[in-house]
């Protein structure tokens, strides 16, 4: 069975959104508490970065199976103006508008897996998993 | 969703039962700092056993209301955060590290009286 949720972002209480379908989501496929709660910080990481920078967005959220392990997928898609430099927005406390700084590299490392596709003008993609263990 | 904030002696004591969202902490940070300037409480306990969610902005906001509130000349002490809301804010990189934390409220409340 293949489980997907999305919630676009356009205002503040859309981040508080996303992140409870998360949370939902992670309680389904019985994450244990810490990584519910990892799961749905880095939704509300990402979700609040698309609210400050890169509108219109959206969050997906997909159950998936691989190899007999359960995870969740958590997917950032934003039509905002790109990220120039990724690696740079990796770094700790880089910011580009005076925001918050621990947002991305923090998702890094909340979760397994975690990608960033981005192209200027076109928008961002992060992909993030986490494997139930 | 306006939190509300008690008063108990020359205490205040906040106790966030609802899920933060971003204006509503924003609505927290002023309206707590004009009930300390109201109330000239000598201290004030944000508690925090039901926040199942602190991510960076509201830790920034928590942080920022411990600053500001000092800077008025009031304590405040963060209680009761969930093992997994530590983690996550350690991992994340938020170390909150200007604030006076306590287990429960009964321990933030003598750490108040204790102080002054």
């Amino acid at each position: 069975m293949k489980t997907t949720n999305e919630v676009s972002i356009k205002n503040e209480w859309d981040i508080v959104a996303a992140r409870q379908a998360g949370r939902e989501a992670a309680k389904r496929l019985e994450f244990g508490i810490v990584d519910q709660s990892r799961i749905t910080t880095a939704i509300s990481e990402l979700a609040r970065n698309i609210y400050l920078y890169a509108l219109p967005g959206k969050i997906v959220i997909e159950e998936i199976h691989k190899n007999n392990r359960n995870g969740l997928r958590i997917v950032a898609k934003d039509k905002g103006p790109g990220i120039e430099d990724i690696r740079k927005a990796l770094e700790d406390g880089y910011t580009t508008s005076g925001g918050l700084g621990a947002g991305v590299p923090g998702v890094k490392r909340l979760m397994d897996e975690f990608e960033i596709d981005s192209a200027i003008g076109v928008g961002t993609e992060v992909t993030a998993v986490k494997w139930l263990k | 969703m306006r939190i509300p904030i008690l008063k108990m002696y020359d205490l205040l004591l906040v106790s966030i039962q609802v899920e933060l969202d971003d204006i509503s902490a924003l609505e927290l940070q002023e309206d707590l700092l004009n009930k300390i300037h109201e109330t000239t409480a000598k201290g004030v306990v944000l508690e925090l056993t039901s926040m199942e969610i602190i991510d960076s902005y509201i830790a920034r906001i928590l942080g920022e209301i411990v600053s500001m509130a000092e800077l008025m000349g009031t304590k405040v002490v963060l209680t009761g955060i969930q093992p997994a809301v530590a983690i996550t804010l350690i991992e994340l990189g938020i170390h909150l590290k200007s604030a006076n934390t306590a287990l429960d409220l009964e321990k933030g409340i003598e750490i108040l009286n204790d102080i002054y």
